[in-house]
C-alpha cells in the first residue's frame, strides 16, 4: 500500500516537474486543446470521428441521460464549487447553506422572465417578462447583495457557530418560498422561464430544448471564472484570504481587515453561487421550491471538500464528479448485466444501481476522505496547513 | 510617551480579566510586563494591539487616542504585534509570511531592503526562505513571526512571549536580537514574559501582573533586586 503510494507521489512530482519545464506556448497550446476537446465532449460527431460506437446516447457511459444535459449539470456545480470555494477553500469559512444564493439567483430570473410570475399575472408590476439577459446582471447583484446582508452579521462568528446559521439561511430562503404564495408560488413553482437569447442561421432559437447549448455557455462562463478567480487570489484580496484561514488572528495583527474581507469572500461565492442559479433557471424554465433542499447544500460542500479546497482545479475536479459519478453510477448494472431487483424470503430488494448510486457515491467519498482528507486535487500550501493542524491536535492531546 | 494605558479593565464574558491596569510606555524604551499565567500580560497585550475590546479605561498611542480603533488601523498606525507561540501562517513559506508583516505598506522598494535587514537579524530564516512556515521548529517560527512583525516598520513592537517553548540557548539569541532590534533600530518594545530573569535584565523597565492588576513597578535592575520579585518570579529566595 505504501509502496503504491509512493510511486504515485512520485509519478505526480514527475508530471508535475515536467509540466513546469515546458516552455510557454506548449503549456498554453495543452490547454487549448483540452479546452477544445470539453467543448467537443456532448457532440456524437465527435465520438463517430474517434471510431467509438454511438448509439441512442453518446458513450463515456451516462448510458440513461443525455451526455448534455449530465454536462450541463456538471458545469452548474462547477459553478457552484468554484464559489464554494472561494468561502471555504480561501476564506476558511465553513458555509452550509451555500445553495441559499443558488436559489436566489433562480428565482430572480424566475420571476422576472416568466410570464406566468406573478409579478405579470396578478400585480402588474411590471408591463412585461424581462429577457433573460437583463434578469442575469439582476439576478447576480441580487444574490451578491444577500450574501453582504447575511455576512455582516453573521462573519462576526466563527467556526461552527458560522456554520449553523448559514445552514439556517438556506433553509429559510427555501421555506419562503415554499409557504409564500404571493410571488414565489411555493412547489407549483414558476414555469417558463426566460431562455437565454441567440438564433441560429436559419431563425430557430439557439437555447431551446437540447441541452448542448447550454453546456457550451456555461463552459465559457466557467473558463472566464477561472481566469477571473486566479486574479483575484493572486491578488492582495486572495493573500489577505488566505491569511485568514490560516491564522485569523495573525492576520487581524498584520493589518488585514478581516471583517471586511470575510464578507467580500462571502460575497463573491454568493454572487457567483447566483449566477449559476441563474444559468440553471435558463436550462431547466421552471423552478420550485423542492429544487432547494439542503442535500444541494452539502452536496456542493461535498465537491468542494472531494476536489480539493482552496484548490480552483479541485473545485471544478469536484463539482464534476460529484454530479458525473452517480450519473455514471446508473449505468453500472447495465454495463454489468446485474438484476434491478433480487427475492430474498420473497420479498422485492431494490438493487438497482440507479437507486443506490448515492449509496456508492457516499462509499467513494468516504474512502477518498480517509486516504486524502487534503481532497483529490489539493492545494500544496491547505495540505501543509492540514499536517500543521494535526500536528497541533497530538501536542494538545 | 508614546503609549499610554490608562486605567483599562476587560471582561471575558462575565469574567474581568483587567481590573484596571495603567502602563505606560516611552519611545525608544524596552518595558516588560511579567507575571504568573493568567495574571492578565497577554490580555493586556491584546487590548493594545485590538484583538480584544476594553470594557473601560482609555489607551493613547503617539498622540491619538486608539481606545476603540480596529485592530487592523492599529497597525497602520504603527503598533505591530507578533502573537504568542505558533502565530506564524502555517501553509505560507517564510517568504510569503515576512511579506505578510508588510501587508499595509505600499512602500515597493523599502520592502525588499527591510526584508533583506530581517534576514540579516534571523540568518536562519534565509536558509528557510521558500519552506512553509509550519515546517520549521518552535524557535525558528518564533524568530519568523518577530521578524514578520518587523516587516510593518512598526514605532511599537509587541512581543508576546518570545521565549515561549524554546531551549535555554535559543533564550539567549532571541533576547540578544530584541535588544539589537531597540539599540540599533530604535524600535520601542512592549514585552510580555514568563521568563522574568531574561525579560528584566534586558528591559528598561517592567510591570509585576498579578490577577489583572499591577502590583509593582520600576526599572528592569531594581525588580531583579526586589526580594518580593525573586520570591515569586525568579526562583531564588
Amino acid at each position: 500500500m505504501t509502496d503504491v503510494r509512493t510511486r504515485w507521489r512520485d509519478f505526480r512530482h514527475g508530471v508535475s516537474q515536467r509540466w513546469d519545464r515546458l516552455p510557454k506556448a506548449s503549456r498554453i497550446g495543452i490547454i487549448l486543446v483540452f479546452v477544445v476537446f470539453l467543448y467537443a465532449l456532448p457532440n456524437k460527431g465527435f465520438y463517430e470521428y474517434l471510431g467509438l460506437p454511438v448509439g441512442e446516447y453518446i458513450p463515456l457511459y451516462t448510458t440513461r441521460n443525455d451526455m448534455a444535459t449530465v454536462l450541463f449539470q456538471c458545469g452548474y456545480y462547477i459553478l457552484l464549487a468554484l464559489g464554494l470555494n472561494i468561502v471555504v477553500g480561501y476564506a476558511g469559512l465553513l458555509d452550509l447553506g451555500f445553495f441559499g444564493f443558488f436559489a436566489v439567483g433562480a428565482y430572480t430570473v424566475a420571476t422576472l422572465t416568466s410570464p406566468q410570475s406573478k409579478i405579470f399575472t396578478e400585480y402588474n408590476w411590471l408591463e412585461s417578462p424581462w429577457p433573460w439577459l437583463a434578469a442575469l446582471p439582476l439576478a447576480i447583484a441580487l444574490s451578491f447583495a444577500a450574501g453582504v446582508i447575511l455576512g455582516f452579521p453573521v462573519l462576526r462568528l466563527r467556526g461552527d457557530y458560522l456554520a449553523i446559521v448559514t445552514l439556517g439561511f438556506a433553509e429559510m430562503i427555501r421555506i419562503v418560498a415554499q409557504q409564500n404564495d404571493w410571488i414565489f408560488n411555493g412547489d407549483r413553482g414558476i414555469p417558463n422561464i426566460g431562455r437565454p437569447p441567440g438564433t441560429n442561421s436559419d431563425g430557430s432559437a439557439i437555447f431551446q430544448f437540447d441541452a448542448k447549448p447550454y453546456y457550451w455557455l456555461i463552459l465559457t462562463v466557467i473558463i472566464g471564472m477561472v481566469f477571473l478567480i486566479r486574479n483575484l487570489v493572486r491578488s492582495r484580496v486572495g493573500r489577505a484570504w488566505i491569511a485568514i484561514r490560516e491564522d485569523e488572528d495573525a492576520a487581524e495583527l498584520m493589518g488585514v481587515p478581516t471583517y471586511k474581507f470575510k464578507i467580500w469572500a462571502f460575497a463573491m461565492g454568493a454572487g457567483i453561487g447566483g449566477f449559476s442559479g441563474a444559468l440553471w433557471a435558463g436550462q431547466i424554465g421552471f423552478v420550485n421550491a423542492s429544487t432547494f433542499k439542503l442535500e444541494q447544500s452539502i452536496l456542493v460542500l461535498a465537491a468542494v471538500l472531494l476536489g480539493g479546497a482552496g484548490n480552483i482545479f479541485g473545485a471544478i475536479l469536484g463539482g464534476f464528479l460529484v454530479i458525473y459519478v452517480p450519473e455514471w453510477l446508473r449505468s453500472v448494472g447495465d454495463v454489468f448485466g446485474l438484476p434491478e431487483q433480487v427475492r430474498i424470503a420473497g420479498e422485492p430488494y431494490d438493487i438497482s444501481a440507479t437507486n443506490l448510486r448515492y449509496l456508492f457515491f457516499g462509499i467513494i467519498l468516504i474512502v477518498v476522505m480517509i486516504f486524502r482528507p487534503q481532497g483529490l486535487w489539493a492545494n500544496r500550501r491547505r495540505a501543509a496547513e492540514l499536517k500543521d493542524r494535526e500536528k497541533e491536535a497530538m501536542v494538545g492531546a | 510617551m508614546l503609549l499610554e494605558i490608562d486605567n483599562i479593565t476587560l471582561l471575558y464574558g462575565r469574567i474581568q480579566a483587567l481590573h484596571g491596569i495603567s502602563v505606560n510606555v516611552a519611545q525608544g524604551e524596552i518595558v516588560a510586563l511579567i507575571g504568573a499565567n493568567g495574571a492578565g500580560k497577554t490580555t493586556t497585550m491584546r487590548a493594545v494591539s485590538g484583538l480584544r475590546a476594553v470594557s473601560s479605561g482609555r489607551v493613547r498611542f503617539d498622540g491619538v487616542d486608539i481606545t476603540r480603533m480596529r485592530a487592523d488601523l492599529r497597525v497602520i498606525q504603527g503598533i505591530c504585534q507578533s502573537p504568542e507561540g505558533r502565530g506564524v501562517f502555517p501553509g505560507m513559506s517564510v517568504k510569503d509570511n515576512l511579506e505578510m508583516g508588510a501587508y499595509t505598506r505600499r512602500d515597493t522598494a523599502n520592502i525588499a531592503k527591510d526584508m533583506e535587514h530581517v534576514l540579516e537579524l534571523f540568518p536562519r530564516l534565509r536558509e528557510r526562505f521558500k519552506q512553509a512556515g509550519g515546517t520549521l521548529s518552535g524557535g525558528e517560527q518564533q524568530m519568523l513571526a518577530v521578524g514578520r512583525a518587523l516587516m510593518s516598520r512598526p514605532k511599537l513592537l509587541l512581543l508576546d512571549e518570545p521565549s515561549m517553548g524554546l531551549a535555554p540557548m535559543l533564550i539567549q539569541q532571541i533576547f540578544e536580537i530584541i535588544t539589537e532590534i531597540n539599540e540599533r533600530d530604535g524600535t520601542t518594545i512592549l514585552l510580555v514574559e514568563q521568563n522574568a530573569q531574561q525579560a528584566l535584565s534586558r528591559a528598561h523597565r517592567a510591570y509585576v501582573l498579578e490577577t489583572g492588576k499591577i502590583v509593582k513597578e520600576g526599572s528592569g535592575r531594581d525588580l531583579l533586586d526586589d526580594p518580593a520579585v525573586k520570591d515569586a518570579y525568579l526562583g531564588v529566595a
